[in-house]
């Protein structure tokens, strides 16, 4: 039977990344799917699996109490949805909604977790793809914050 | 005689509203011709205007383009104070002052056989325009042309037609991101810089522009060195408080330089060191 292997092995999120890894990482994926409008996930849930995105659009939104829906950030293809968990307490921070059909890949976080739990070497290599991808979260949601756009005050 | 130079270019001569196109809540178009009708001078894309309101300010504002129909410099304008507010109450017929066109434009002979990347935040994509109008007539003598615009709002981008026609007709690779927006909103929301790791170019045969807010700017120049474009090959507009727009009254002095006068363009490599000071 053909693996995901081959694709995630090119897949930069996974570039350099030890072979004995890549197919443990592989054991624990598999292709899925989300029509549009379908939620991925919703706040407060358990995060237990995070995502490649191969075709699509996934909004990640906040729903205040007793206001709209607001999107925070599209995740596009080729781009990783969620990073939860790996970060406890292991909940979603936010909905995300498939914006129009979208096609990835999906990880047992769960399962990966412990993986790292009892392989060190694992889990710096996974935090090390992880936290740029925090990173530059956190500073787009920075940029936002400064609402570069709005007048000057 | 510099004297009398100096007279003249600190003169405002009247320029006609010949239209005004309203782009969106806040911001809108001035066509502007001589007071008789004619076509204003040329003019490097890039470059700005000191438009004028009689007895209440001058602002400097960037030419946004060339009226098609009337030969008119475009003058796209979001209202932010108390002269652009006067000039945003201006209607088709009235009178404005105006000095310029002043300062450096876009280096597009430089990027012709190049990719090209066009960065753009807020109303930044209006000094752009004129610059992606040259690069849309000679589009064969460009490699990869990449537009990333970033605004705050679905409400608030500007020149949608237009965006579509560069995309449709011209092989432009556009790609649009707000910072916030409601669930009716398809496309992407985050910030502009996010857009550059979703598009393709070769970064050693590519120059950039970037125009926007300087945070905006900063962050811009940081991902596209990221991805391998080189310093000297990045260009930005700069903006600070203009006045006299020739380098003479020194309220846009920026390090060794003039904004008004070396500037707004500026090569990216030689005023980086100037940015991080944070008291100019």
């Amino acid at each position: 039977m053909e693996t995901l292997e081959p694709i995630l092995s090119k897949h930069p999120f996974f570039k350099g990344l030890d072979k004995a890894y890549l197919e443990l990482v592989t054991g624990c994926a598999k292709n899925v799917r989300f029509d549009a409008g379908q939620f991925i996930f919703r706040q407060h849930e358990d995060a237990d699996v995070f995502y490649i995105i191969r075709q699509g659009k996934v909004a990640l939104e906040l729903s205040p109490p007793g206001r709209a829906p607001v999107t925070l950030q599209t995740i596009n293809e080729e781009e990783i949805l969620g990073w939860a968990w790996l970060v406890p307490p292991y909940h979603w921070r936010c909905d995300a909604q498939a914006l129009e059909l979208t096609r990835a890949i999906a990880f047992d976080g769960k399962c990966l977790r412990n993986k790292c739990m009892e392989d060190h070497s694992l889990g710096f290599e996974l935090l090390n793809r992880l936290l740029p991808v925090i990173g530059k979260r956190m500073e787009a949601t920075q940029l936002q914050l400064m609402d570069v756009y709005g007048a000057k005050k | 005689m510099e004297s009398v130079q100096r007279q003249n270019v600190m003169l405002p001569s009247p320029y006609r509203v010949h239209r005004v196109h309203r782009e969106t809540e806040d911001t809108f178009t001035l066509e502007l011709t001589g007071k008789d009708g004619a076509a204003p001078s040329e003019f490097i894309p890039g470059q700005f205007n000191m438009l004028y309101a009689f007895g209440i300010g001058e602002v400097p504002i960037s030419i946004s383009g060339r009226s098609e129909s009337s030969g008119g410099w475009l003058q796209t304008i979001r209202e932010v104070g108390t002269v652009t507010r006067a000039l945003h109450r201006m209607k088709r017929g009235g009178v404005l002052g105006l000095r310029g066109p002043f300062g450096t434009g876009w280096p597009i002979e430089e990027a012709q056989g190049n990719d090209i990347v066009f960065m753009a935040g807020g109303i930044g994509l209006a000094p752009l325009r004129p610059a992606l109008h040259v690069v849309q007539s000679k589009r064969d003598q460009f490699g990869e042309v990449v537009l990333l615009y970033g605004a705050r709002t679905p409400e608030s981008l500007l020149f949608e037609k237009e965006r579509e026609l560069w995309r449709a007709k011209f092989g432009v690779q556009v790609k649009v991101t707000v910072d916030a927006a409601g669930r009716e909103w398809k496309r992407n929301v985050g910030v502009v810089t996010s857009l550059v790791e979703r598009t393709s170019f070769d970064p050693d045969h590519t120059v950039a522009f970037i125009c926007g807010p300087e945070v905006m700017m900063r962050f811009s120049v940081a991902e596209l060195k990221q991805s391998g474009i080189p310093e000297d090959k990045i260009y930005i507009s700069m903006e600070r408080n203009m006045k006299c727009a020739v380098g003479f009254c020194g309220h846009c002095q920026f390090g060794p330089t003039f904004i008004c006068k070396d500037g707004p363009v500026f090569r990216y490599d030689r005023i980086r060191r100037f940015l991080a000071v944070r008291e100019i």
